[in-house]
This record gives C-alpha cells, sequence and structure tokens, in this order.
C-alpha cells in the first residue's frame, strides 16, 4: 500500500517536472541555435529568391537582364506600360481582368452551388443508383481536364446561333472549366457534409422543419469554410486556368489575363522586355496570393476535412 | 402468452408508395441539377471522346454543319502505340517513353516532396527556436503562387543568356575560371531548357531543371501537412521516451518517422497523381524539350489537340490516360490501405 503510493508519486512528480520543462520550453544551448537559425535562414532564402528576383527586375529601368538586383534608379514605369497595353493586342489590362474574373467567379459559383446539392444528398440519403453515380464523379475527377479538350472542343464548336459560337466564347470556356471543378467540389463538399453531426438535422425534424428548410437553414450555415474554400479554390483554378481558353478563344476581345502572360514569355515574344513581363506576372499572381495567405488556415481544414474522409 | 398479446395488436398499415419513396424524390432533386449539368458537359463529351476516338476525326468534322467523321476501329489506339503517322506530325512522338518519363517524374519528384517537407517540419518544430512564425509564413510562399506564373518565371530564371539561375553559378565558378564574362557580368552558359544538350544520368538536363523547380514548388504544402501531424504525435510518448533514456535520433525514428507515415503515405499518393499530371512546368518551361523527352502525358494529349489538331488520336490517347490513372489510383489505395492495416 505504502510502496504503491510512492511510485505513483514518484512518477506524478517525474511528468509533472517534464510538463513544466516543456511549458517554459528548453531553451536551445546557443550553437544549435545558430545552426537551426542558419538552416532556416537558407531556407528562407531558397524559397524567397525568385520572387525577391521578379519584384527586383520589375522595378529596374534596365531594359537587358543583369544579375539580381535592380539597375539604376527604381520606376514603376513597367507597371504603367503593362496596366496601359499588356500584350500586342488591342485589349487592355482591365478587359483582361474583367474577362479571367468572369471565367473564374462564374465557374466557381456554379460548381460549388451545383456542387454542394449534390454532396447533401450522397451525405444524407440512400437512394438508388447512389453509388454508381458517386463513382461516376470518381471516375472523372481521376481525369485531368486537359483529357477532355478534344470532345468538348468538338461538341461546343457545333453549337453555333448566328454570330455566336459557343466553343468561341467566354461562356463556352467557363462551362468547359465548370465541368472541370464540378467533380471537384462535389467531392470535397461531400466530405466535409460527412462530418456534420446528424443529430443536428433531427433535432430540426422534431422541431417541423422538411428537408429543405434543413439544408437552407441548418446545412449551409453550418458549411460556410468548406464553400468558402472550395470557391475560392475554384476561383484560383479559374484565374489561371489556361489551355482552354488558349484552346477555344480566337478573338482578342475574349483573351485572358493567363493567355497575355504566355503570350509575353512564348516564344513569339522574344521582344517582351522583361521588366514588363515581370510586372505583369506581379499584377496576376497578387490578388489570389494575398486571399490564399490571408484563408491558408481555412484552406488546408477545409482540404483535409474532405481528403480524410473521402 | 406475451407473444400473444404482441401479434395481438393491430399492424400499421403499410405507408403507400408514394409516401415511403418520399426521401429518394428528394434525394433526386438534390442531385438533378449537378447531374443534368454533368450529363452535358461531362457525361456527353466523355461518351463523345469515346466515339471520337473510333474515327479519323480533325479539322474537317469540326464545323456545325460537317459530315460526320470515318469510323476507322482500333487504328487510333494502335498508332499511338507504335508511333505510325503520328511520327509524320510529331517527330518525336513517343507514348511508352512519355509514360516511363511520367512515372518516374511524378516518383523522383514526390520523394523529394515528402522528405524535404518532412524534415523542415521537423527543424520548425523545435523546441525553442526562434521566429518560428516568420519562417512559417514565408516558407509557404510558393504555394500561394500561381502554377503558371512559376512556370514562366522560372522559365526565364534558367534562360541560358540572361537567365539568373546561371548568373549565380557564374557567380560561384567565376573566380575558379568556369565562367565568362560577358558585360562585366559573370556568367556561365548552361543551355538548361534549350534543345540540344548532353545527358546527366541518363535523362536530360532539362528534367533537372523541372525538378528542381518542382521541388522549390511541392515541399511547402507537404511541410505544412506533416507540421499537422507532428503536432497531434501525443506528447507524453516523447516523455516516456525521454525518461527512458532514448536519445534524440532514437525518438526521431521510433516516434516521429512512424507516426508521421501513417498521415503523410496518403498525401503522398496525392502528390503522386498531381505531379503526374503537372501541365504547366512541362508545357511552360521546357515546353517538352529535347525531342519530347521532357513531355508528360497531359502535355502530349493537349499538343496533338491544340498544335495538330488530330481530335481523333487525342481522344484515343485520353482514353489511355485514363486507363493508366485508374490504375495508378487503384495500386496507391492498395498500398495506402496495407500501410494502414500494418499499424
Amino acid at each position: 500500500m505504502t510502496v504503491d503510493a510512492t511510485a505513483v508519486q514518484t512518477k506524478a512528480v517525474t511528468s509533472a517536472e517534464i510538463k513544466m520543462k516543456g511549458a517554459i520550453g528548453r531553451p536551445l544551448k546557443w550553437y544549435k541555435q545558430l545552426l537551426y537559425q542558419a538552416l532556416c535562414l537558407f531556407v528562407a532564402f531558397t524559397v524567397l529568391f525568385p520572387i525577391a528576383w521578379v519584384v527586383s527586375q520589375s522595378i529596374s529601368t534596365s531594359k537587358r537582364i543583369t544579375g539580381f538586383l535592380p539597375e539604376g534608379a527604381i520606376t514603376f514605369e513597367a507597371y504603367q506600360k503593362v496596366l496601359d497595353k499588356p500584350t500586342t493586342n488591342p485589349i487592355s489590362f482591365i478587359e483582361l481582368t474583367f474577362n479571367s474574373f468572369k471565367l473564374a467567379a462564374g465557374a466557381s459559383f456554379a460548381s460549388v452551388l451545383l456542387g454542394v446539392s449534390a454532396a447533401y444528398a450522397f451525405s444524407r440519403f440512400k437512394f438508388p443508383g447512389r453509388s454508381v453515380v458517386f463513382l461516376a464523379i470518381l471516375a472523372v475527377l481521376m481525369l485531368p481536364s486537359v483529357a477532355t479538350i478534344a470532345p468538348l472542343f468538338a461538341f461546343m464548336n457545333r453549337i453555333q446561333v448566328g454570330e455566336f459560337n459557343l466553343r468561341n466564347s467566354l461562356w463556352g470556356v467557363g462551362l468547359a472549366i465548370t465541368s472541370g471543378l464540378l467533380p471537384f467540389a462535389t467531392w470535397n463538399l461531400k466530405g466535409f457534409l460527412d462530418t456534420i453531426p446528424k443529430d443536428l438535422e433531427e433535432a430540426g425534424m422534431i422541431d417541423g422543419a422538411n428537408r429543405n428548410q434543413i439544408f437552407f437553414q441548418i446545412i449551409l450555415p453550418l458549411s460556410t469554410p468548406a464553400l468558402a474554400v472550395t470557391a475560392l479554390f475554384g476561383f484560383i483554378g479559374g484565374w489561371t486556368e489556361f489551355y482552354f481558353s488558349w484552346q477555344f478563344l480566337t478573338n482578342p476581345k475574349d483573351f485572358t489575363l493567363a493567355m497575355a502572360l504566355s503570350q509575353m514569355s512564348g516564344q513569339y515574344a522574344r521582344s517582351t522586355p522583361w521588366d514588363q513581363f515581370c510586372a505583369f506576372a506581379l499584377l496576376v499572381a497578387l490578388p489570389v496570393s494575398i486571399v490564399y495567405l490571408a484563408l491558408q488556415r481555412y484552406i488546408v481544414s477545409g482540404l483535409t476535412a474532405g481528403g480524410v474522409k473521402g | 402468452m406475451a407473444i400473444k398479446n404482441v401479434s395481438a395488436v393491430p399492424k400499421a398499415e403499410r405507408a403507400s408508395f408514394w409516401v415511403r419513396s418520399r426521401d429518394t424524390r428528394t434525394a433526386y432533386m438534390y442531385i438533378l441539377p449537378a447531374v443534368l449539368v454533368m450529363a452535358v458537359i461531362t457525361l456527353f463529351p466523355l461518351g463523345f471522346q469515346i466515339y471520337m476516338s473510333f474515327t479519323d476525326y480533325g479539322l474537317k468534322n469540326l464545323k456545325y454543319d460537317a459530315p460526320a467523321a470515318n469510323w476507322v476501329g482500333l487504328d487510333n489506339y494502335i498508332h499511338i502505340l507504335n508511333g505510325d503517322t503520328i511520327k509524320n506530325v510529331i517527330p518525336s512522338f513517343d507514348f511508352v517513353g512519355t509514360l516511363t518519363f511520367n512515372l518516374w517524374w511524378a516518383l523522383s519528384n514526390v520523394i523529394f516532396h515528402v522528405v524535404i517537407g518532412v524534415l523542415i517540419a521537423v527543424l520548425l518544430n523545435i523546441e525553442g527556436l526562434w521566429f518560428k512564425r516568420i519562417y512559417r509564413a514565408v516558407y509557404i510562399l510558393p504555394v500561394v503562387i500561381p502554377a503558371i506564373i512559376i512556370a514562366t518565371v522560372w522559365k526565364k530564371i534558367f534562360d541560358t543568356d540572361t537567365g539568373v539561375f546561371n548568373i549565380l553559378l557564374g557567380f560561384f565558378l567565376g573566380p575558379i575560371g568556369l565562367a565568362k564574362n560577358v558585360n562585366g557580368v559573370s556568367i556561365v552558359n548552361i543551355p538548361w531548357l534549350e534543345n540540344s544538350q548532353g545527358d546527366f544520368m541518363w535523362l536530360p538536363v532539362a528534367y533537372y531543371a523541372l525538378l528542381f523547380t518542382n521541388i522549390w514548388l511541392g515541399w511547402p504544402l507537404n511541410s505544412v501537412v506533416a507540421t499537422g501531424a507532428l503536432q497531434s504525435i501525443p506528447k507524453d510518448l516523447y516523455e516516456a521516451a525521454t525518461v527512458d533514456g532514448a536519445s534524440g535520433s532514437q525518438q526521431f525514428f521510433n516516434i516521429t518517422v512512424p507516426m508521421l507515415r501513417v498521415a503523410m503515405i496518403p498525401f503522398a499518393v496525392y502528390g503522386f497523381i498531381t505531379t503526374f499530371n503537372l501541365f504547366h512546368l512541362s508545357y511552360f518551361m521546357s515546353e517538352g524539350r529535347p525531342f519530347g523527352r521532357t513531355e508528360l502525358l497531359v502535355t502530349q494529349a493537349f499538343k496533338l489537340v491544340n498544335v495538330n489538331q488530330l481530335y481523333g488520336i487525342g481522344a484515343a490517347f485520353a482514353i489511355y490516360m485514363f486507363f493508366i490513372l485508374l490504375t495508378i489510383s487503384l495500386i496507391t489505395t492498395r498500398i495506402t490501405k496495407a500501410t494502414a492495416s500494418a499499424d
């Protein structure tokens, strides 16, 4: 009896001691701290190097590439030029941005709207054909959307109403992007909805709510984080989408930021000054990067919820 | 007696079919919009893709009032495997070579991603390390920049005459006389992404440039996932090990590595498939050079349609891709399950 008590006590003291140590944080020996800091700084350097280089080139007065630091005085001339006339095509930066925005926002909104409704059915109902349809969605999810470019092009090209050709329009590209986003949205949102406890719905039913009320008043508000993350992914996908727009669109008025960027760096664009190319790249990357950075924490959790539950 | 009583209770009237099927009808109502849209913009094109893959679909069939394409049976599938007729248009076309490179590309990248990701996560998890938050914020930057920007910027970085990579090499190699002097800048002229150059360990130099870029791009996300997994390892395990007198490296290999493995393997599988289908780097940086050897299946599929307008062959190519990806995910699912049950 006494022996037991002592043993327990000793154990308790040891773990308490360790806990206390942990709470204070064992200070590292100075040479270890120095070594680890050097490692961390080196990694930070490799990460920042390309980014800093692009920034440095975009504000350099020199038209040729010179090395790491900007040559001459710092200038924002390149940004000015890009905003005025980004490519040789008759389209302004604002119009390019607006086209990209229309595609990104439209496709992202459509895929989340359709996806969450389907995800709810898959998550909460047993119905004939459920597993077949869900497997079909998973199968489509596996195929990269580039691979569907041939049939989408051929199929949409045949839809011609007067002057309007579905393939050669932002509508067609938007539909193509949505077809790539929808399976992911459905799958990711189903994973999230599966984690919402059923008790909440049952409580709602007892209170006399019908299915639609439960969906709109309980499920949708609860899944806001997952909806936002899925929408953001869709938006970024649409914002930087390249292959469908490059393949489908021929009218410069419909061109997007990603297309303009590739025109500036492509092999027929040797004459594009580097400073303008760098300025343009930063202008395209900045908005989505900031949003992504701000929502980073939610993105990781929003994704893993879907991934783990699959 | 009790049994009798139960059977005496009048049976509840069987609900009518209309009432019983209410949930099913609701489910269909919720699923209908997505299914309708997918039927039109995904499933129909996929069906059309299968049909196209058996025809000589080309430019001539594209217009809305054009005649139907000719049925050619399995010709497209056979041509893809042996390269006949396609080589007239794309001399470097090599399906098996591209597939092999593609598999190696995904595998080599994922190994670097996971190892570097885990090591840096462990480094940032060291107790008492200063500025952790700042480092974590900086390290996530490659993830937030759109892939198309990363690819186009790195293409410039690897430029032969003016790229900063060669300038950087010149900075180190210049003092020992291995660089040349251009306008006062010491520079090495390695044509990283250009057309004709030697191999290094059986692979073109462009592969290493792509690998370098994708390592830069890919490890941070792995590090985020590994950090999450690291922080979910119960601290008691380390405490117990410390009490038992285990050294730091013993703790790393006997506690950290096994606990991380469970979390990292599914993510590595996801990373493998993502890297397998990574369009932007191969398309924008090396453009498949030299001689199509850094081409991936996705970029080849795009070029068949975009550059060469071989719609029928492009469709058959996509069907091959579908089965390859199906096989990969079946195998990887098995691996994931096998390792999960082993623990």
